[in-house]
């Protein structure tokens, strides 16, 4: 780990006077194992590895980025990101972060049990896995796919400023995709377990959610177009948790393309809705210690009660709006400059579990997946209409299956709308964890 | 890239431990970017990738490793690294010969970019910038992004190919926010090619601006979308994304290979309306999904899929050609060195057929007319797929109305594919990305302006 520190110091003890630099450096290794009809399709192993260097100049900023760390190709990255400093626009704003004093929290991430796992125990689990599926139920078909896969990385940060910070991870996961009935009356359903050591990891609900989720689908019809009331299972809800993201990010209220521009202080969802990101929370899956540029990762309020309490600012967006940076700067690895933007959006959860919920709504649809999300919803309208399965709620119970249908509102409405927040409180992957949502007056779209 | 007696030696370690199949993928790809946001130039760009992934096929099993290290001993590391994921029992030492094949282009490259001066990528933006505001007050925002890449590849196999491929693509990309009474919209317009700087001969940045801002500003005078299951026109380009989800992923030979296709076993059977030939083309000169070789060495090709609506074939890749005893249809597609091939479509078009496009519209008492769309998804095995619009207008007595919101819309491809009852005499293309097991790669839809009888509109509107 500290060797990357190393090449980053080197780097970064190259910048010219006036001249501020940055290099963030990333490495690591990842193996997948796939396996189809009880063998094994295939069996992946990388390194990757990589630097990203960027050079403000005169208020200017260039950025390069190289998937090596060989000292020649960092060298000729240098030299790049400094070239393309002479192509930016002049802005005051622009500048890399100082250190701020704030201390890291003490976040776990890194277990020695990803590295230890042998290669014949990951296939064995895929095996398992596809046996365990296709054995849950005898209307399961097939399994479409049957993965582990594991990754453990390292990335350090430094700067001219003074700026010096190296964090590593792993993770793990298994997936399945079952297929249950036959020719057109097809349905699937998925199933997963992420986890940061193998030992974790959750097969029996993996199993029972690729089961479950495929086989109550069968007989799955097109319903009627109506307004009603849906309930959102957890994984749905983070889904659409990550669509108010960019609303929050103080990038996109600069740049007059977010839908809560201007409104803090102002009531913007129902009075029973708090929304914090909490990189510091050991159980989010996007918790680090330090964020894109550095700081120490803090937790920072969004939403209280309600009430629109703030953005999310990286140091840029911090110097624009006359605020310090809140330690939300987020980058998607060595290729890119950082934004501003969330890493673990959590809602806190109320007390009821689904089952209660459902009893409480009597009639609705309780969305199980969505399709669509990226083609359908604009975080900046906030219009959304996105594809979806799942089952009619009827009696306060699950009762007949529907598909091709599709749900429409606005995220603006979705968070006045809103009846209820879940207690089922899942930590999933990805930048936001899920509860059940119930939101009224949904527009339903079928035959 | 690498010493052709180097690559040999590597495919013959690679097949130490009993491999029967083995193959060496290099490439070199050098990026530039140039992004424009809130009327200033944030940043220039630069990025290199520059590896070798290496597979090893035994019997049903592939082995893969990649490694950024091109020397022998790199090259040698994730070749053993490979095999023993392939897991051979015996082996022994069979040696590879390679034979050196020089693939015909489908088109020349003219100006490479990075001959160009960083500034005149910096300039374009600019003047997109520029037209973007002057199409009206309503514009309150612009992002532009330029963006070039530059990739040598290299394949060699165990069965003696060694062949390679330099791919050059340019593409502009503009992004509109406009504000008005009904709160913001956003509009959208993104050219790429599969050339060079020439793209800017014949692509005006300050038309590309207009067209984003002229999107922008007319779905603020949008109407919520209507609900329920109406007859769909699509716009010629705009629709050929419906054709990708639809069926074009279904298709696919691997995914029809695991039963995860409502497509299998119908080859020789009707699955489209009779108005219906869909082709996908990785020879199309200049398009965004052409290249002369695919990424394990096969040549491109015209593929006919379906023929007056009967299915004629799938798209094929390596492995899957190799167990059905035939030959790649050249559709074997990896997003970069560190991931392996499978079977992904190209250019994928549906041909014009006879029909005056404006005689389409008028013989649409009621439904929508559908100008850009924005990407799709799809179950392949149930055949439920979706695609977003971004411009569209409500068609009433024959005529086009008013601009509606953007909404997804949903379908099931065979059904959707037997109810198209009118293909248009026009024909014009889209550029994208098809994201697929998690690997993007640039491909383009095409078809000529065509009616769906009826799908389902995902609005809010009753």
């Amino acid at each position: 780990m500290s060797e990357l520190l190393d090449i980053a110091d080197r780097v970064v003890a190259q910048a010219r006077p006036g001249e501020q630099v940055e290099v963030f450096l990333g490495r690591g290794h990842h193996t997948e194992v796939k396996v189809f009809d009880g063998a094994v399709e295939s069996l992946s192993s990388a390194d990757t590895q990589g630097v990203g260097v960027r050079v403000i100049v005169g208020h200017r900023q260039g950025f390069a980025y190289a998937a090596s760390l060989e000292e020649a190709v960092v060298a000729e990255t240098l030299a790049e990101a400094r070239d393309n400093a002479g192509f930016g626009t002049v802005d005051e704003y622009l500048g890399l972060v100082a250190p701020d004093g704030v201390e890291p929290v003490d976040l776990d991430l890194y277990r020695p049990g990803v590295a230890a796992f042998p290669a014949d125990r990951k296939v064995e689990l895929a095996l398992e896995l596809e046996r365990a599926v296709k054995a849950a139920d005898a209307r399961i078909r097939g399994v479409e796919a049957a993965e582990y896969g594991d990754s453990t990385s390292e990335s350090a940060i430094a700067s001219s400023e003074g700026v010096r910070a190296s964090t590593r991870r792993s993770s793990c996961s298994i997936y399945a995709s079952a297929m249950a009935g036959e020719g057109t009356e097809t349905m699937t359903g998925t199933g997963y377990s992420v986890a940061r050591s193998p030992e974790d990891l959750d097969m029996a609900k993996a199993v029972k959610d690729a089961s479950e989720k495929s086989t109550r689908l069968l007989g799955a019809r097109k319903p009627a177009s109506r307004r009603l009331t849906v309930l959102l299972d957890p994984p749905i809800a983070a889904s659409f948790l990550g669509l108010l993201s960019s609303g929050l990010s103080a990038s996109s209220v600069i740049k007059g393309r977010s839908l809560f521009a201007g409104r803090e202080g102002e009531q913007v969802a129902v009075p029973f809705l708090t929304l914090v990101d909490d990189p510091t929370e050991p159980q989010a899956w996007g918790s680090s210690r330090y964020d894109a540029e550095g700081l120490a990762s803090r937790r920072n309020v969004l939403i209280a009660d309600g009430v629109l309490r703030g953005f999310l600012h990286n140091s840029y967006t911090g110097r624009r709006c006359g605020v310090p940076s809140n330690a939300a700067a987020v980058r998607g690895g060595y290729r890119s400059t950082p934004g501003a933007g969330s890493r673990a959006l959590r809602l806190t959860p109320g007390d009821r579990s689904q089952e209660q919920l459902m009893a409480d709504v009597g009639e609705g649809l309780l969305v199980q997946s969505v399709t669509g999300l990226h083609s359908g919803a604009n975080p900046i309208s906030g219009d959304f209409s996105v594809g979806v399965e799942g089952l009619l709620v009827r009696d306060g119970a699950p009762a007949e299956p529907v598909r091709e249908a599709t749900i429409a509102s606005t995220l603006q409405r979705m968070l006045l709308d809103l009846v209820a927040v879940g207690g089922d409180v899942e930590w999933l992957p990805g930048g936001a964890a899920g509860l059940t949502l119930v939101i009224g007056d949904v527009q339903l779209s079928g035959s | 890239m690498i010493d052709e007696a180097v690559v040999a030696r590597v495919l013959t370690a690679a097949l130490r431990t009993g491999g029967d199949f083995a193959e060496v993928f290099a490439e070199d790809r050098r990026t530039s970017s140039a992004r424009l946001d809130d009327g200033k130039i944030e940043e220039l760009t630069s990025g290199r990738d520059r590896g070798a992934g290496i597979r090893v096929v035994r019997g049903e099993t592939t082995g893969f490793a990649h490694t950024s290290d091109l020397t022998e001993e790199g090259l040698r590391a994730a070749a053993e690294a490979a095999a023993a994921a392939a897991r051979g029992g015996g082996g022994g030492v069979k040696e590879v010969a390679l034979h050196r094949v020089d693939p015909s282009r489908p088109h020349e490259v003219e100006i490479l970019p990075h001959d160009v001066p960083k500034a005149r990528k910096a300039e374009l933006l600019l003047k997109a910038d520029d037209a973007a505001r002057a199409a009206g007050g309503a514009i309150r925002q612009v992002g532009a992004t330029y963006g070039d890449s530059h990739r040598r590849i290299l394949v060699a196999n165990s069965d003696g190919l060694l062949t390679g491929d330099e791919q050059v693509r340019t593409r502009l990309m503009v992004s509109c926010v406009a504000s008005g009474d009904t709160g913001m919209q956003t509009g959208y317009e993104a050219p790429g090619r599969t050339i060079g700087f020439e793209l800017f001969e014949e692509v005006d940045p300050a038309d590309i601006a207009r067209e984003a801002a002229r999107r922008a500003l007319e779905m603020l005078k949008a109407r919520p979308a209507p609900s329920g299951t109406l007859p769909v026109v699509l716009k010629r380009g705009a629709g050929g994304v419906l054709f990708h989800e639809a069926c074009g992923h279904g298709l696919e030979a691997d995914l029809v290979g695991r039963d995860a296709s409502v497509f299998r076993d119908r080859v020789g059977t009707q699955v489209a309306s009779p108005l219906v030939n869909l082709v996908d083309d990785g020879t199309y000169a200049r398009e965004w999904g052409t290249y002369a070789i695919d990424d394990e060495g096969h040549a491109a090709q015209r593929n006919t899929l379906i023929e007056n609506g009967e299915l004629t074939d799938y798209m094929w890749d390596h492995l899957r050609a190799r167990k059905a005893g035939r030959a790649s249809s050249g559709n074997g597609r990896r997003q970069s060195y560190h991931h392996l091939p499978m079977v992904r479509m190209t250019n994928t078009y549906v041909l014009a057929g006879q029909e005056d496009p404006e005689e389409i519209i008028r013989q649409t008492p009621y439904g929508i007319y559908c100008v850009q769309l924005g990407g799709g998804q799809v179950n392949t095995a149930t055949g439920d797929f979706v695609f977003g619009i971004t411009e569209a207008y409500m068609i009433e007595n024959g005529e086009v109305t008013h601009p509606i919101r953007s909404a997804n819309l949903i379908g099931n491809g065979p059904e959707v594919l037997r109810a198209i009852d009118a293909v248009g005499n026009d024909f014009d293309t889209w550029t994208g990305t098809c994201g697929k097991d998690g690997q993007g790669v640039p491909v383009s839809s095409g078809q000529p302006t065509l009616r769906v009888s009826a799908m389902t509109v995902g609005g809010t509107a009753a």
